[in-house]
């Protein structure tokens, strides 16, 4: 009887029962859709601050950018000094070849004991330190700027003279590529974890303190380098082990060379120094401790996690995702309100048009409480189908969206990181860009809407909440009514 | 066997207070059919309320049987109408989505039967008011004589020992009202029922027993002529 006069019923007012369901059904779309989209932003900004900060990473250690002119090793001007000797002279002209190796631009770099610090700290699984270097080589011809200094203040003198044209000009290239240093025992955290091998090997623990070198692969393909080749390093030839591809696009763990910590800190005169130091927590749950006490442990550093990373990613990302977290949520919320509103109303509407139905089925000894069950029932079955259809909607809503794929850009800025754009050279001197200004790093994301089993239980238990809420609203006001009154309005 | 005693029964309207039953003593034994006649206002269909248990005397007492039904719970009301009353209304009020089975089985509802048993007692009761053909079609696909036998069926189902009609004749035609009554008296004499019905049509209250005319709230009995 109870189901047989409910489907009755429904069908009976199929127009009503299509508009509730819709209600339903859409709210229930909404919640999945703006759920999963959430989620899928979500991933997607884990998976910018991967893509900057590497895999397994938790935290990195830095140094705090020292005020402009405190320090003499801080960031500046790169400067090539030529005495009057240098190179080899024939003919007027100076040839010159000179290789540098100094920290990134940008970058302060801190003590080896640093490392050992936070290796001491609780909860610290892994931790690694690099060096940020760049390798500058200047190329080039001079004039014989001796000539100049022979005839001092010879005002319509003879025009100085050499140099490759010939009347006193220069030619010169600058080349740079960045050059990071690793320990290559640490393999679960830092650079290590987000390199691939694509020819010849990885640096290994046996080539501590040997002149050998891994290229990324796409400054081995601009260069022409292969396996087996050389590579000068501050004018030391070093051998190509390997061509690696970062799974990262960001700026501290990616390079275009990578070669031994210990022979990077030698070689640039940086002993015992790290620009980095990245480190792996035991757990999510102990990141905040770690990150406390390494700040406590080195006051002068800067120590971030992935969460304080992640308030830097910015872009159509990021306000999409905030906009969704706040909007979305709401409108998820507002609509959800609304189905569940329609649906009370016209639950009460429905009850006040059937007063002389119910007031039958009162006289004829039906109690209040199966009336009540009545109604109840006919709601939340309507707020069932809605629900179904309304994860039938969402479902497609979610495929299309997985289909079509809509592109956000993110930009993480990663402040006082070192950037790995070219360097620029030009008459005069190579030009370097001075303070330590913040790099930043875009990536164009697609976005996959990942849909939740919980979440979708979750919508349905809402609507089917929403059926019960409005049944019983109904409901109650059919109990409510006086059986002698229900038959009266009609009599 | 209904026993009233000094039955007052006051609405309060826009805050006037309206006297529908004004003091009605009155004793109905079992098995008599009671025809009320009044004019329109008069308060027939508040004494059939408190007659068919749906609502309470403002003073005084009503008995059925061993009930007093101007004091027990809610509950117990909804039983005896359950069990103890059949109702017939003007305008037949039966669930338009539903059969005319199904409208039959709604008064099994809230007893224990099983649905066979339901279904079974409800197609009987059908042949009985002479509707078995009409059993599954819905009250729009049935005319108004039609309706209504099937609403005798939903009240006698249940085997009463009460049967209640408020113009049960009232939104039909000359030879369907003949047909009803007939039906009715039928009823009341295979079963033994007690028979309570309202009617405006001197015509019908003259085949009932005992005619009561109400006006003002005030019961008088009238003797056939
Ligand atoms: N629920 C109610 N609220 C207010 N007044 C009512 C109510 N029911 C009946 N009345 C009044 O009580 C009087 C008797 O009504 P009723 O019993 O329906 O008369 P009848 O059935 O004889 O036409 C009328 O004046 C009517 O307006
Ligand atoms: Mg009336």
């Amino acid at each position: 009887m109870y189901f047989r006069y409910l489907r009755r019923e429904l069908a009976g007012r199929r127009k009503q029962s299509i508009i509730i369901a819709a209600g339903m059904a859409l709210a229930v779309a909404l919640v999945i859709i703006v759920n999963s989209v959430a989620a899928g932003m979500s991933n997607a900004q884990a998976s910018v601050l991967e893509s900057v900060y590497g895999v397994g990473t938790d935290i990195t250690v830095s140094q705090t950018p020292a005020a402009p002119g405190e320090g003499d090793s801080g960031p500046g001007g790169q400067r090539f000094d030529f005495d009057a000797g240098a190179g080899t002279t024939t003919d007027g002209t100076t040839t010159v070849n000179q290789s540098r190796l100094e920290a990134a631009r940008g970058t302060s770099t801190l003590d080896a004991a640093a490392l050992t610090t936070v290796q001491g700290v609780d909860n610290v699984s892994a931790a690694t330190g690099t060096l940020s270097l760049s390798n500058t080589t200047f190329n080039g011809e001079l004039p014989d700027f001796s000539q100049i200094q022979a005839n001092p203040g010879a005002g319509g003198g003879t025009p100085p003279q050499g140099g490759p044209d010939g009347s006193g000009g220069s030619a010169f290239d600058v080349d740079s590529f960045t050059v990071l240093g690793i320990d290559p025992s640490v393999t679960e955290v830092g650079p290590l974890s987000s390199l691939e091998v694509t020819d010849g090997r990885m640096l290994d623990t046996g080539d501590v303190g040997t002149d050998v070198v891994v290229l990324d692969s796409g400054y081995a393909t601009t260069e022409s380098i292969a396996v087996g080749d050389t590579l000068a390093v501050a004018g030391t030839d070093f051998q190509v082990v390997g061509i690696v591809t970062s799974t990262t696009t960001g700026s501290d763990s990616a390079s275009n060379t990578y070669i031994p910590l210990d022979v990077a800190q030698s070689l640039s005169g940086l002993t015992d120094q790290v620009s980095s130091v990245y480190v792996q927590a035991a757990s999510a749950t102990t990141i905040s401790q770690v990150q406390a006490d390494i700040e406590k442990a080195l006051p002068d550093t800067t120590v971030n996690t992935q969460a304080d990373l992640a308030s830097s990613v910015s872009g159509s990302l990021a306000s999409a995702s905030s906009l969704l977290s706040t909007l979305g949520f709401w409108l998820a919320v507002l609509v959800l309100g609304a189905a569940f509103l329609i649906s009370a109303l016209f639950t009460i509407s429905n009850v006040t048009r059937r007063t002389r139905e119910f007031g039958t089925l009162k006289a004829i000894g039906w109690s209040n409480g199966r009336i009540v069950k009545q109604v109840a029932g006919e709601s939340t079955v309507q707020a069932a189908f809605g629900a179904v259809a309304g994860v039938v909607i969402a479902l497609i809503g979610v495929v299309v969206i997985n289909i079509i794929q809509p592109t956000l850009s993110a930009t993480a800025s990663t402040a006082a990181t070192p950037s790995d754009g070219p360097m620029m050279g030009g008459p005069g001197g190579p030009m370097m860009g001075g303070a330590a200004d913040a790099a930043s790093n875009a990536v164009d994301l697609a976005l996959q809407a990942p849909v939740s089993v919980v979440v979708i239980l979750i919508a349905v238990g809402l609507a089917l909440l929403g059926g019960i809420f409005a049944g019983t609203v109904g409901g109650w006001r059919a109990a409510k009514l006086r059986p002698a009154e229900a038959l009266r309005s009609f009599a | 066997m209904y026993t009233l005693t000094n039955v007052s029964k006051t609405y309060e309207q826009k805050g006037r207070t309206v006297t529908a039953l004004e003091n009605v003593s009155l004793e109905i034994p079992d098995g008599q059919m009671v025809a009320i006649q009044g004019p329109t206002g008069g308060g027939k269909s508040t004494l059939l309320q408190m007659l068919g248990a749906l609502d309470r005397p403002s003073t005084g007492t009503v008995q059925l049987g061993e009930s007093e039904l101007s004091t027990v719970s809610d509950a117990a009301l909804t039983r005896i109408r359950a069990t103890e009353i059949g109702f017939i209304f003007q305008g037949f009020n039966l669930i338009p989505t539903l059969t005319a089975v199904e409208n039959v089985e709604t008064a099994l509802e809230p007893m224990r039967v099983s649905a066979t048993e339901r279904r079974a007692r409800a197609l009987q009761a059908l042949e009985n008011v002479g509707l078995a053909e009409r059993a599954h079609h819905v009250p729009t696909e049935m005319s108004g004589g039609q309706q209504q036998r099937v609403a005798i069926a939903r009240a006698l189902v249940k085997e009463p020992t009460v049967l209640l009609a408020d113009e049960p004749t009232g939104n039909l035609d000359e030879d369907t009202r003949d047909d009803i009554m007939q039906l009715i008296e039928t009823q009341w004499k295979d079963r033994g029922l007690t028979v309570i019905l309202v009617t405006h049509d001197t015509a019908v209250a003259h085949r009932a027993e005992r005619r009561l005319h109400l006006t003002a709230g005030t019961v008088t009995e009238l003797v056939n002529a």
